[in-house]
């Protein structure tokens, strides 16, 4: 088993209202088959038993799903590995004596909690401005009467593969959240059960993105090559198009 | 206890109907007038939530995670059955039925498992409805593949992460209630206690996980959909917070708890590789589709796999089960790995791993049609293990998956006391002593789309509520002893940390009571728990104060209830002497080793009731009537 150890510079803040600063930790020898969770497990279980308290940081699945954990590693969403979540980031993946610098998703929408955990129950805020179907339980037609070409209910799936997790937020030098927003409205847009309410859809969830204090997209590109699951640009170009067919649409309505 | 189930007479096929047609409806203007509870918003939690929003119920639903779009049920991978039998080989309602209550062994309801075959149907329309992207066929017709103990094709998938697509489904259908303000969400709220008042339940005590404030909120019924208790293992595939304490204090209250012991450990997980390990990882059942488990014919041979030729190799699956082939149920899946293990064929490090083999079939479909089934599984299992499948066969061992145990209910998914309902893996009703793939997700949405909202309108139709508010002296009191269990745990700040109790709960309960089990180990266990249990009231550390984030506190308090949940888990284990699915008693096997059930003494549900601290609970019995299926040994050769 190959160990390593490494200097730890986590970001520590007690509170939302509390000033937040750096603090080192030297780990011992850890197992470099050890997740990113598990060795702040490890720190944890240390600083608890040495009286200091331990680091809060969300998590929940540890498989790369549910998109509750995600902190920036050395600067970086979910850290170096490419399309993957914080939780699925491994050891393996760094050196015996790095120091890595842990902090949390900083946006003007995501408010800080504690230490490593931010709010970002603005997603949710969106989503519920139309990132759905409005079809209630019961009646709806047997699934196969309404057949959907391969190709689109796979890039339906590309786009509905967004975990919520807030990477593409904290990449951005402009906070934006369009990548998560392009997501949801491809995912339908795509899709024959999206269209009654596809105008409509796109409308008022930019109309709430914005509200909610996220910023523009510059064409940045970070949120894409911070993605853990792989969401594409392509996502943000269908979402300006949808958002302007709605508007000039809505227009001549 | 009163254990009638409310079984509607007439034949299996028309009680549902029937049903619906004897219960007392609710007036569409009278809906506003009712308050419902929803805790947890998972799949179950959440398609409930909406559903009775969209029916008109004010609904305030509740859960652990930031946001209802993370339960539990997002990790599902493999699919959902249905009986759609849209390939046309031979599905029906009746053999999804079948195959269910035999993949149990025998040990469900026949009644309830007709009925969630009968509405699995509906649950694939209502979802494509959504816009839940299941995978299709070339002519845009919706796609099937194949799970264990069933020789159809009836599950419907997205990729490797149906739980995902489906609860996103169900949390956007919840998104849209909470727009239209029929449901109010309450994240990052995690149940303290159940509120019951003359006898019904009528509310809840929640602590906000951000500042440790207490609440209560009181209702006309509360809906429990707070998942499986399977982390009493410490390691699980579970997620991190899933927990017992919601359904625990339930029973605490009153609710009968149905087959504790009952617990599936699912054969194709990644193996333990050390000690600081959180969790456990499930490579999904549908990989057996096209993956063959062996291990090497000789104990003792390290070549490495691909050096092993076939002639050296057992596929000790397809060799003692050609019917089913490395598609038997997981309990036989998972006995069979453990019995190569022991033998000492086991592979890897440790010893405790066997080979699931792609190469044959990378050879017939080749590439490419293997890594778009497949492929974000093989990824996750690379970035966790450092190797690929598609050029090394995975290794694999079971672990702790789900738990057919929960809270008990009636047809009704009403539990022991009344108002108080409870769905998806919480309850448990429909999948006997071992639960077939891709029937949970089938079962959580079955209960929270089509079932409860019919039958907790036939409850709150009866009527004869007193108004009973969060003044009331019953909510005080519950209050203030969560708050004070809370304080109790601060104020040890013992030597042993929260963790180090719960893997020391998690091994023991592993090896008593995990995959195969005995009277002598289970009485050991017996022995052990109150031990582990006493220190830690006494030496546990658990650092931090009340009113913030303190993650710690919440495990604490996570754990304390399974060191007293699992007393019960091993009672019942110790009880039912019989073999039946996930639960083998070592002293009754066939001579083959496979379980061996006794269906004149056991052929019941195991209901237990709490009957206070220090006190042994009290065992209920409800007969299972078999009148549609005759009771066989189940035969997968
Ligand atoms: C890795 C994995 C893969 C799986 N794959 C499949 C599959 O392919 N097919 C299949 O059919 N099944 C599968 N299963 C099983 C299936 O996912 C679960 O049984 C099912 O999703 C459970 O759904 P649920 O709604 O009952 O509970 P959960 O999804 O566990 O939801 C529980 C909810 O309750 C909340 N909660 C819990 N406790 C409290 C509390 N005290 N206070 C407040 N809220 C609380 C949580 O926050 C959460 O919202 C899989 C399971 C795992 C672990
Ligand atoms: S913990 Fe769920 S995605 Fe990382």
């Amino acid at each position: 088993m190959k160990t390593i150890s490494l200097n730890l510079r986590i970001w520590r803040q007690k509170g939302p209202g509390a000033t937040g600063e750096f603090r080192n930790y030297e780990t011992g020898p850890l197992s470099t088959d050890m997740s990113f969770l598990e060795m702040l497990d490890v720190l944890n279980e240390h600083l608890t038993l040495e009286g200091e308290e331990p680091v809060a940081f969300d998590h929940d699945c540890r498989e790369g799903i549910c998109g509750m954990c995600g902190a920036v590693v050395n600067g970086r969403p979910h850290g170096p590995q490419s399309r993957t979540t914080l939780c699925q980031l491994h050891l393996r993946q760094f050196h015996n004596g790095d120091t890595i610098v842990i902090e949390p998703f900083r946006a003007e929408a995501f408010k800080p909690l504690r230490d490593l955990m931010v709010d970002r129950s603005a997603f949710d805020g969106i989503i519920q401005n139309g990132g759905y179907v409005s079809v209630n339980t019961g009646g709806a037609p047997d699934a196969n009467a309404l057949p959907i070409p391969q190709r689109a209910a796979e890039q339906a799936l590309d786009a509905s593969e967004c975990i919520g997790c807030g990477a593409c937020v904290a990449a951005c030098p402009n906070a934006s959240a369009m990548l998560f927003v392009g997501a949801k409205v491809s995912h339908l847009a795509l899709l024959p059960q999206g269209q009654p309410e596809r105008n409509r859809r796109v409308i008022n969830m930019v109309r709430k993105m914005d509200e909610l204090g996220f910023g523009n997209c510059r064409n940045e590109r970070e949120c894409e090559r911070v993605c853990p699951k792989g969401v594409t640009i392509r996502n943000i170009a269908r979402l300006n198009r949808e958002f302007l067919r709605a508007a000039f649409l809505s227009e001549e309505e | 206890m009163n254990l009638d189930a409310r079984i509607p007479a007439g034949p299996l096929s028309e009680k549902w109907d029937r049903h619906r047609f004897d219960l007392k409806l609710v007036n569409p203007a009278n809906r506003r007038k009712f308050e419902i509870i929803v805790v947890g918003a998972g799949l179950a939690g959440a398609s409930a939530a909406a559903t009775l929003g969209e029916l008109g119920y004010n609904v305030k639903c509740f859960c652990i995670q930031d946001s209802p779009r993370r339960g539990h049920s997002i990790a599902a991978q493999g699919g959902i059955n249905a009986a759609k039998n849209y390939q046309n080989d031979g599905d029906s309602v009746y053999r999804l039925f079948f195959d269910t209550i035999k993949g149990g062994d025998f040990r469900a309801r026949e009644a309830n498992v007709y009925r969630l075959a009968q509405l699995s149907t509906a649950i694939i329309d209502q979802c494509v409805a959504q816009g839940v992207p299941f995978a299709r066929e070339y002519g845009g017709l919706l796609a099937n593949r194949s799970f264990g103990g069933a020789q159809v094709s009836r599950t419907f998938y997205a990729r490797g992460q149906t739980g995902q697509q489906l609860l996103l489904g169900a949390y956007g259908a919840l998104m849209r209630q909470v727009h239209l303000g029929k449901v109010t969400m309450f994240p990052r709220k995690e149940m303290m206690d159940l509120v019951v008042v003359d006898g019904r339940a009528r509310g809840i005590v929640v602590r906000d996980m951000v500042t440790g404030r207490f609440d209560s909120h009181s209702a006309h019924a509360v809906v429990l959909a707070t998942g499986g208790y399977g982390n009493v293992y410490f390691l699980s595939t579970n997620a991190m917070a899933s927990n017992v304490s919601a359904t625990w204090r339930a029973c605490k209250r009153g609710a009968g708890f149905g087959n504790p012991g009952f617990v599936q450990i699912h054969p194709t997980c990644i193996p333990v590789h050390g000690d600081y390990q959180s969790k456990l990882t499930l490579m999904s059942e549908s990989l057996r589709n096209d993956g063959r488990v062996w291990v090497p014919l000789h104990p003792g041979d390290k070549r490495a796999p691909t050096q092993i030729p076939d002639a050296d190799r057992d596929y000790f699956l397809e060799r003692k089960y050609p019917a089913f082939g490395n598609l038997v149920p997981r309990d036989v899946a998972s006995r069979n790995a453990k019995e190569q293990c022991d033998a000492g064929k086991g592979v890897g490090e440790t010893g405790l791993a066997v080979y699931l083999d792609f190469a044959d079939a990378i050879k017939r479909d080749g590439t490419g049609t293997i890594r778009k089934k497949y492929g974000n599984l093989f990824d996750m299992y690379e970035k966790i293990t450092g190797e690929n499948p598609m050029t090394t066969p995975m290794m694999i061992f079971p672990a702790v998956h789900y738990t057919m145990g929960g809270l008990w209910v009636d047809y009704n998914l009403m539990s022991t006391i009344p108002g108080l309902f409870v769905l998806g893996e919480a309850n448990f009703s429909d999948h006997g002593a071992n639960r077939l793939g891709a029937s949970a997700l089938m079962q959580g949405l079955a209960d929270g789309y089509f079932i409860i909202p019919n039958t907790i309108g036939g409850y709150l139709a009866q009527g004869g509520f007193s108004a009973v508010a969060t003044d009331h002296a019953e909510f005080k009191g519950c209050l203030e002893s969560a708050t004070e269990r809370i304080r109790q745990l601060l104020r040890i700040r013992g030597k042993r940390t929260v963790d180090d109790f719960h893997r020391e709960l998690g091994l023991l309960m592993w090896d008593k009571c995990g995959m195969s089990r005995n009277e002598k180990g289970l009485r050991e266990a017996l022995q052990k728990i109150p031990e582990i249990r006493a220190e830690f009231w006494e030496n546990v550390m658990v650092p931090g104060e009340e009113a913030n984030i303190n993650q710690s506190l919440e495990r604490a308090s996570r754990v304390a209830d399974y060191l007293e949940f699992a007393e019960l888990m091993v009672m019942d284990a110790l009880e039912r002497r019989e073999s039946c699915g996930g639960h083998f008693r070592e002293e009754s096997q066939t001579g083959n080793n496979e379980a061996l059930r006794d269906d004149a003494n056991y052929a019941h549900v195991a209901v237990w009731e709490y009957a206070g601290p220090g006190k042994p609970p009290m065992l209920h019995k409800e007969p299972l009537i078999f009148e549609e299926c005759e009771l066989c040994e189940r035969c997968y050769t």
